[in-house]
């Protein structure tokens, strides 16, 4: 039986996001299961991040 | 976060739970559960006219329940999916079937309360865990007086009470009195490290973001007195240390090493009582306590292991190991993330990349075979060619512009500049509902130009040219004008002045827009190879990857066996046997059909560039080429040899590696053994090199807890400077603890000394608790020695990618690209790019060969267009552009008797060192050339036009 070109990432963080990201870029079809109503995780709630102070979203 | 909401192929199922697993790996079928938004994601313009008339107020989650929101709401405007969304458990029609307000009053008809939940059945070959932390429970914070005072605060709350979009805005106040606190305390490890509430654990990331977040408060009070508790510094990360002592510094935190100090309310104060290390008893008052709340295992951990059939670790984290780390207990489920153990951003999104790498081996077959290919409309040449008709779009950026810069009258002001066809403000440019509109606003004006100001071209602009390209126009049509970082937020006191700069860009920006002409969006094809440097750990878990996604790799290794430092380990961290690892890698990587070794070998030099790079590689005195498509540096580091301490002068004085070979052998080697002195931190952290080697206090523990197997009765000290033995490493802290080795916290300025004596070998440490030095006459002394950099300067000049201070080659960006670096096609892993243990090299290895195999896996690399161009009349051929070219990116070229300069484009990276050093000005930049650069500058001078513009004076 030939496999599935297509893969589940079950959470919408920073690391199912970029999970899903380099999937997508490595010729995948992914579906991106994240419970919330959004994606982004904690980081999407975090203002800066150390130690570069960069914006987090 | 926006790019995955663009992409064709990740298809986003929000508000969705996963019900069941079945089959095995390469054909799963996974059931999902997906709630009803309410809300028609495609319709929904989130204007936010539904929140206005929403009469059910909620505690708003995405806030910290700081603030209110109302049952139909958007977390934050730059949320994806960019829809609003109906909370079903507040919801007034949804509970009740009374109201309606929001249906009747969203123009854009796009709330549904007819939408129903869904059950999907997806065919997948794979199954990713991602989902992240849990929090650490209410009754462990009350313990801290969480709940009980109202000035103490979560680190989640801090985050927002901090944060320019939060409840408050940004104004740092107290819940109590909504007063500005003066003095504030942030206590460390609080669910962490603490076994009375059952996480043994280190969560490895609160020491940094306790740091970042009093860094932010000192930013927004700048007269703050700000304490930090800490049990110990744990600021392990690649260049951690130096922004922590900058931080320090700058905004003069007071650091304060002490156990969770305990903690009462006196009128209304805090006040805070705790012990130092050297047994005195302090107390203080402060204004606000901020519990530095740790990582806990996800909430429905165990749910998810029931469905996925994975283990769990005794702290409910994924069960992994340190050979795999990426790898659940059942074949085709991959874990990446703090479900896998307490990480922070970078050591996260390498994760990610590395679990995408273990699919795409298993997958392979599957490829490209679900994928959906995005084709652009063709460019439409006549439109490019006509009089320009520029677009202005003046973005609010909510209240980041708008809260200081009037943008509706920069928007009417541009309206007065020449050849501006259409202008508009819009709330959030960046938003995919905005995007749709202006796309639609410039097709339905004929615009042939675009100029966005708004916020960073450095962040945003690729996002605003590929909308221009989805509508058929070149995307170097395109200029953005920075007025949120160059106005709103520098000139926040000044908001008429930053109204009038904002004026001044936009002018420029259209002055040099009608100038603009479309660039050329060349590709090249890639040799679908792959070259690894370094035959250590990471470099062959890199080309065993590379290798199993279907692509030939060539193995290069300096010495003639491959291994590098695992050779040197006997055990890993978690127990595991390190050779059988090893063998089992060497073992793989030989008998792999597609990877090709060359022991004993060397890259002599390299040119070229993405996809198509061609190296010298010598063996012997023998010379071979190689034509590869990407290239991986996974060069290692090396055990720095100690200076001092008596090293060498006696056999008794050991580096860890040594004592771990010693310690192989058996009991034999520890027979007479009766005191062992373990020294931390030799030769890192400002001893000798400033970094901090990350892995010796793990490898401390470990090898303490080996001798007390071998000789239970021996006396072991570690003295450390802070003991860093994050994650579950914290386990093997707390259990050589318990088995009586001894830890002595020592100063860098009163470090212990190694003293020979006539008979053995004897520390000299200070003993805070005592208060005096102390003398333990030792048989044995084992240096944590730490990692140097190795001979990275050769390979740093020949690829021209940088080192950082310490000396170890620095990524393209420390959070977002951890395992690229500034030269497109060139990956990094390994100890090349720091200290790590094996679990991480072997993750960070993983990302690299994702990170690697994409170029191979689409086989055609898309180049620059902002290259510079040679005028090959006007050039004389000096050369001076090739010499100073920091990217090889120009050749010359012999034409005719004369020889002249000529960009390789695909290497060129449009810096414009070439263009500014010419003597002769032959060579442009594509999108900045000087008649444009020029443009922008007389559109700026007050002689040039003033308020109008040169255009008005002809």
């Amino acid at each position: 039986m030939s496999k599935a070109g297509a893969i589940m990432v079950l959470g919408g963080g920073i690391a199912g996001v970029q999970t899903a990201l380099d999937l997508a870029d490595l010729g995948y079809y992914v579906y991106l299961v994240e419970k919330k109503p959004y994606i982004g995780g904690v980081m999407a709630q975090l203002d800066k991040t150390f130690p570069t102070n960069d914006c987090a979203i | 976060m926006v790019e995955a909401g663009r992409s064709p192929n990740i298809e986003i199922l929000t508000s969705a739970t996963l019900k069941s697993i079945k089959g095995r790996a390469g054909n799963f079928t996974a059931e999902v559960f997906q709630q009803p938004r309410y809300i028609n994601e495609d319709l929904c313009t989130a204007c936010g006219v539904c929140t206005m008339y929403c009469p059910r107020p909620i505690a708003d989650v995405y806030n910290e329940r700081l603030d209110i929101t109302r049952a139909t709401h958007i977390d934050f405007p730059q949320a994806i999916p960019t829809s609003y969304y109906i909370d079903p458990k507040a919801c007034l029609r949804v509970n009740y079937q009374t109201c309606n307000l929001c249906a009747q009053t969203c123009t854009a008809g796009a709330i549904d309360f007819s939408q129903k939940p869904k059950n999907m059945k997806l065919k997948v070959g794979s199954v990713i865990l991602a989902p992240g932390f849990g929090r650490v429970g209410h009754d462990v914070l009350e313990k801290f007086g969480y709940g009980r005072y109202q000035d103490v605060v979560t680190s989640y709350e801090f985050e927002r009470l901090t944060c320019a979009s939060g409840p408050t805005e940004g104004h740092l106040v107290r819940p109590s009195d909504q007063a500005t606190p003066k003095k504030i305390a942030f206590l460390q490890c609080i669910g962490s490290r603490d076994v009375t509430c059952g996480n043994g654990y280190c969560s490895s990331v609160c020491c940094m973001y306790a740091i970042k977040e009093a860094s932010v408060a000192k930013e927004h009070e700048p007269d703050l007195d700000i304490s930090l508790f800490f049990m110990d510094v744990r600021t392990q990360g690649k260049g951690f240390d130096a922004a922590r002592k900058r931080a320090e510094e700058k905004y003069g935190l007071n650091v304060i090493r002490a156990r969770v100090p305990k903690i009462d309310q006196i009128d209304s104060k805090l006040a805070l009582t705790w012990t130092t290390d050297d047994g005195e008893s302090h107390s203080d008052l402060f204004d606000m306590v901020v519990l530095s709340v740790g990582l806990d295992a996800p909430e429905d951990a165990h749910a998810i292991a029931d469905i996925a059939g994975i283990e769990l670790n005794s702290y409910d984290f994924c069960k992994t190991s340190h050979g795999a780390p990426l790898s659940t207990t059942k074949n085709g489920i991959y874990v990446a993330g703090a479900f896998q153990g307490p990480k922070d951003i970078p050591e996260s999104v390498t994760q990610a990349s590395g679990v995408a790498a273990i699919a795409s081996e298993l997958l392979k077959e599957g490829r490209g075979s679900q994928t959906i290919t995005v084709t652009y409309p063709d460019e439409d040449k006549a439109l490019e060619e006509e009089e320009p008709r520029i677009g202005v779009f003046v973005c609010h950026c909510g209240v980041n512009i708008a809260g200081v810069v009037d943008v509706k009258a920069v928007r009417d002001y541009a309206a007065s500049l020449p050849n501006v066809a259409y202008y508009e403000d819009t709330l959030y440019s960046c938003s995919q509902d905005a995007l749709k509109a202006i796309a639609q606003k410039v097709k339905e004006n004929r615009l042939n130009r675009v100029v966005i100001a708004a916020c960073s071209p450095r962040t945003h602009e690729p996002l605003f040219q590929e909308t221009l390209r989805s509508i058929g126009l070149n995307p170097a049509l395109f200029e953005m004008a920075n007025i949120r970082d160059q106005c709103a937020w520098v000139h926040a006191q000044e908001p008429e002045e930053a109204t009038q700069k904002s004026k001044d860009l936009v002018r420029m920006a259209v002055a040099k827009a009608r100038l603009l002409e479309p660039l050329a969006q060349p590709t090249v094809d890639v040799t679908q190879k792959a070259l690894v440097l370094g035959g250590g750990a990471a470099g062959m878990t890199v080309a065993l990857s590379i290798a199993d996604q279907g692509f030939e790799t060539v193995l290069v290794e300096k010495s003639k066996v491959l291994g590098g430092n695992l050779r040197k380990l006997t055990w890993t961290v978690d127990g595991q046997d390190a050779r059988k690892i090893l063998k089992d890698l060497v073992r793989k990587v030989e008998k792999h059909p597609k990877i090709d070794v060359m022991l004993d070998s060397e890259l002599e030099s390299t040119s070229g560039y993405v996809g198509n790079f061609t190296s010298t590689i010598s063996t012997g005195g023998k010379t071979e080429m190689v034509n590869h498509g990407v290239m991986v540096i996974a060069t290692g580091g090396k055990e720095y040899k100690p200076k001092g301490y008596c090293y060498g002068e006696s056999r008794q004085v050991l580096t860890q590696l040594e004592l771990e070979q010693r310690i192989a052998k058996g009991k034999s080697g520890f027979k007479t053994t009766k005191n062992v002195v373990m020294i931390q931190c030799v030769g890192s952290r400002g001893e000798d090199m400033e970094h901090c080697s990350r892995l010796c206090c793990s490898q401390a523990v470990k090898n303490a807890l080996k001798i007390k197997e071998l000789k239970p009765d021996a006396n072991i000290y570690i003295l450390y400077r802070d003991m860093r033995t994050y994650g579950f490493s914290e386990d093997l802290y707390r259990e050589a603890r318990q088995k009586g080795v001894r830890f002595l916290r020592y100063t860098p300025d009163n470090r212990p000394e190694v003293v020979k004596q006539a008979r053995g070998i004897k520390v000299n440490v200070y003993d805070r608790l005592l208060g005096e030095e102390i003398s333990i006459p030792a048989n044995l002394v084992v240096l944590s020695t730490g990692i140097a950099p190795g001979e990275n300067e050769n390979l740093s000049k020949l690829l021209k990618v940088p080192l950082t201070q310490d000396g170890f080659f620095l990524e393209a960006h420390a959070k977002l690209r951890p395992v690229e670096v500034a030269v497109d096609g060139v990956y990094l892993c390994g100890l090349a790019h720091g200290p790590k243990g094996l679990e991480e090299a072997v993750s960070q290895a993983k990302a690299a060969a994702a990170k690697a195999a994409i170029p191979l896996v689409k086989g055609k690399v898309a180049v620059e267009p902002i290259v510079s161009r040679i005028d090959k009349a006007t050039c004389i051929g000096c050369g001076i552009c090739a010499s100073l070219c920091p990217f090889n990116a120009i050749q010359m070229v012999k034409e005719g008797k004369r020889k002249k300069a000529e960009t390789i484009t695909a290497s060129c990276k449009g810096c414009g060192i070439c263009a500014s050093h010419c003597p002769v000005l032959a060579i442009s930049m594509g999108g900045f050339t000087d008649e444009e650069i020029f443009a922008q500058i007389h559109a700026f001078s007050p002689d040039g036009c003033g308020e109008g513009s040169e255009a008005e004076k002809k």
